[in-house]
C-alpha cells in the first residue's frame, strides 16, 4: 500500500513542462489579442473535452451525447443571465445544478447493455433535449434564440466583443479551465482514479477486487455532466450566444473528435486535441470555407487505421 | 397531406378513414426507413460492425438518380437499378480495402473512422454537386393520390409500401432459405468455426457489405421525392434516424429491422399530426425507453439483457 501512495504522489507532483505549458497559453492571449476570440473558443471546447475525457478516457464508458449536458449549461447560463442574475460567476455555478442532476439521472442507463448501447442513449437523450429546447420556446426563445448580457466579472472586466473584451473573456475561461483541469488531475491521481482505471481496463476484475463499479461510473458521469455544463456556460457567456444547435449531434461527434485527437485518458489531450480541432478548422476554413470537414475526416480516417492508441502512448503514464 | 382522405371536410383527426390513411402514411415512411437501415442492421447486427456512414451510401445512391434524371433524362424506374448497383460497388470498394482492417477494432474506433468518413463524403459531395438539393421530379404515374374505400392514399406511397414490402420479403427469404444465408448466419455466429468448414468468411462479409450499401443507396434514390431532394447534408441529417430504427428494432435479422422501422414511421407521421408540439421528441423518447427495457432492442431474441 505504501507503494502505491508513493507512486500516486509523485504521478500527482506537477513537473515543469506542465507549468511551462499553462504559461505558453498566456502567453498566446497576451501576445495575440486580436485573435482571442479563437483563443476563447479553444479554451472552452478544451474544457468540454476534459469533461468528455472524464468518462470516456479515464473510465472507458463511451459518450456520443455530452451535447447535451453542453448545451444544458448553456442554456441555464443564458437564462439565468436574461432573468436578471447576469453575473458570470454565478451563471456558471447554476449551469452546474441542472447539468449534474441529468447525468446523475440518466447515468443508470450507461450501466446496462454493449458499447453500441451506451452510444445510442446518450445520443438519444442529447437530442431529446435538444426537441424540448426546441419546442418550449417561451423559455429558450426556440430557433430565435435569447436575448441575454452578462455583467462584468467582478463589476470590473467586460466580457463582451469590443475593446478588451475578448482578451478578458480567454483569460476567464483559462482561469476557469485551469481550476476544473487542477481538481480533475487530483481525482486522476487519487485512489479513486486508480480504481476508475481499474474499471476501465477490465470491470468485471475490478468488481471482483471490491470496486462498486456501477456506483463509481455513475459519480463520474455525473461529474463528467457538470463539467461540461461549465463548458456550456463559458460558452454563453463568452460568446453571448446560444442556438439550438448546441444540442446536435454533430456537437458531440466533434467533441469526441477533439479528444481522440488530442488522445484521450490523459487529461491534456482534450485541451490539446481541442486546440488543433479548432486551429485546423480556422485555417482550413479561411481557405476554404465548406470543405474544411473533408480534412478533419481525413486526419481521423488516417488516425484510426495508422493505431490512435500508439500514436498518444509515449505521453501518458 | 396526411387526414385528407375523407372527402367533405370530413377529415378532421377522430375520423377513422383519417386515421387510416395516416397508418398507411405511417407504414410506407416506415418502409422506406426499413430500405434504408436494413443494411446498417446488417453490418450492425451480423457483423458487428458500427458502420456510421451507411447515409453516405444513401446519399450516392440518391445522387445517381437524381442526376442521371436531370442531367441525362432517364426515367425514374430506369435509375434504381443504378442506384442500387454503383452504391454497391462503391461500397465492396470500400469493404476490401478500408472496412476489413477494422472488423476486430473497438466500437470507438469503428465511430470514429467511420465519422470520419462521413465528413469526407459531405464536403466531397457538396464540393462536386453544390449544396442545393437535388430534386428529383416523380414521373406522372406515381403522382397524385387514389381513394381505396374512402381513404385516400399518394400513388407514390403505395408503389414505395409494394417495392419495399417485396425487397423485406425477398431478403427475409434469402436469408433463412437459401444457402448463402445459412452460410452467412453460419459465419456470424463463429466465424472461426464456419471458416474451419469451408465457408469463405471474407467473401461473404464484402458481398453482404456491398448489399447492404446498394439497399442503402435504393433507399435514398426512392427517399429523395419525400425528404425533399438530396443534399450533402444528408449522410449526417438521417443517420440518427437510421440509428434509431436499429436500436428499436433490434440488429439481428431483418425482421428486426422491419418491425422497428414500421413502428418508428407510424409514431412519427402519427406523432407529429396529432400532438405536433413535441415533434420529434416522441421517437428519441421511445429510442431511450427501449434501451432501459430492452437494451438490445425490442426484437432482438433472448431475453434482452
Amino acid at each position: 500500500m505504501i507503494d502505491v501512495a508513493r507512486h500516486l504522489r509523485r504521478r500527482e507532483r506537477w513537473r515543469l513542462i506542465e507549468f511551462a505549458f499553462w504559461l505558453a497559453i498566456v502567453a498566446v492571449i497576451a501576445a495575440f489579442p486580436a485573435r482571442a476570440a479563437l483563443i476563447n473558443e479553444m479554451l472552452v471546447a478544451g474544457l468540454f473535452a476534459l469533461s468528455l475525457d472524464l468518462i470516456l478516457g479515464l473510465t472507458g464508458v463511451v459518450s456520443l451525447g455530452h451535447a447535451a449536458f453542453f448545451g444544458l449549461g448553456a442554456y441555464t447560463a443564458a437564462i439565468t443571465a436574461a432573468a436578471g442574475w447576469n453575473d458570470p460567476l454565478l451563471g456558471l455555478v447554476a449551469a452546474i445544478v441542472p447539468a449534474a442532476l441529468v447525468g446523475l439521472l440518466t447515468a443508470p442507463l450507461l450501466l446496462r447493455g454493449a458499447d453500441l448501447t451506451r452510444l445510442m442513449v446518450t445520443m438519444g437523450v442529447a437530442l431529446m433535449l435538444g426537441e424540448l429546447a426546441n419546442k418550449n420556446a417561451w423559455l429558450t426563445g426556440g430557433a430565435d434564440g435569447l436575448n441575454f448580457a452578462v455583467a462584468p466579472l467582478f463589476g470590473r472586466f467586460s466580457l463582451g466583443s469590443m475593446g478588451v473584451g475578448p482578451r478578458n473573456a480567454a483569460l476567464f475561461s483559462l482561469a476557469v479551465l485551469f481550476v476544473l483541469f487542477a481538481i480533475a488531475r487530483r481525482l486522476r491521481n487519487s485512489p479513486f482514479g486508480v480504481s476508475l482505471e481499474g474499471l476501465r481496463e477490465n470491470r468485471l476484475r475490478a468488481g471482483a477486487l471490491g470496486v462498486d463499479t456501477s456506483r463509481r461510473i455513475v459519480a463520474v458521469y455525473a461529474l463528467s455532466a457538470a463539467y461540461a455544463g461549465v463548458a456550456g456556460a463559458l460558452s454563453a457567456e463568452t460568446t453571448q450566444i446560444v442556438s439550438l444547435d448546441l444540442f446536435d449531434f454533430h456537437r458531440s461527434a466533434d467533441v469526441m473528435l477533439m479528444l481522440i485527437i488530442g488522445g484521450a485518458g490523459w487529461l491534456y489531450g482534450g485541451v490539446i486535441g481541442a486546440a488543433m480541432f479548432i486551429g485546423v478548422r480556422d485555417v482550413v476554413s479561411s481557405a476554404t470555407p465548406e470543405y474544411w470537414e473533408f480534412w478533419i475526416g481525413l486526419m481521423l480516417v488516417v488516425l484510426v487505421l495508422a493505431g490512435r492508441e500508439r500514436l498518444t502512448a509515449r505521453f501518458r503514464r | 397531406m396526411a387526414g385528407q382522405g375523407c372527402g367533405g371536410g370530413a377529415s378532421q383527426p377522430g375520423c377513422v378513414c383519417a386515421m387510416l390513411t395516416l397508418l398507411l402514411d405511417g407504414v410506407a415512411y416506415g418502409m422506406l426507413l426499413f430500405v434504408l437501415s436494413c443494411g446498417l442492421a446488417v453490418t450492425l447486427g451480423l457483423m458487428n460492425f458500427i458502420n456510421l456512414a451507411h447515409g453516405a451510401f444513401a446519399m450516392l445512391g440518391g445522387y445517381v438518380t437524381a442526376l442521371l434524371m436531370n442531367r441525362a433524362g432517364v426515367p425514374f424506374l430506369a435509375t434504381l437499378p443504378l442506384a442500387f448497383l454503383i452504391p454497391a460497388v462503391v461500397g465492396i470498394v470500400l469493404e476490401r480495402t478500408l472496412y476489413r482492417r477494422l472488423y476486430r477494432a473497438s466500437p470507438l474506433d469503428q465511430v470514429l473512422f467511420t465519422i470520419g468518413l462521413v465528413f469526407m463524403a459531405m464536403p466531397a459531395a457538396n464540393f462536386l454537386l453544390g449544396d442545393q438539393p437535388q430534386q428529383i421530379h416523380l414521373p406522372t404515374y406515381l403522382q397524385g393520390r387514389i381513394e381505396i374505400g374512402g381513404v385516400g392514399i399518394g400513388i407514390y406511397r403505395l408503389f414505395t409500401i409494394a417495392l419495399c414490402g417485396a425487397i423485406a420479403a425477398a431478403l427475409q427469404i434469402f436469408l433463412v432459405g437459401t444457402r448463402f444465408g445459412a452460410r452467412l448466419r453460419a459465419a456470424v455466429d463463429d466465424s472461426r468455426a464456419a471458416s474451419g468448414l469451408g465457408v469463405d468468411v471474407d467473401t461473404l462479409f464484402a458481398v453482404t457489405f456491398a448489399v447492404g450499401s446498394g439497399l442503402a443507396g435504393l433507399g435514398g434514390a426512392l427517399a429523395a421525392d419525400v425528404v425533399g431532394g438530396i443534399d450533402p447534408s444528408f449522410p449526417l441529417k438521417y443517420l440518427v434516424v437510421m440509428l434509431i430504427v436499429v436500436t428499436i428494432g433490434g440488429a439481428n435479422g431483418i425482421l428486426g429491422a422491419l418491425f422497428g422501422a414500421l413502428l418508428l414511421g407510424i409514431l412519427d407521421v402519427a406523432g407529429k399530426y396529432y400532438v405536433p408540439s413535441i415533434g420529434a421528441f416522441i421517437i428519441y423518447a421511445v429510442m431511450v425507453v427501449t434501451l432501459i427495457v430492452r437494451p438490445r432492442g425490442l426484437f432482438a431474441k433472448g431475453d434482452g439483457r
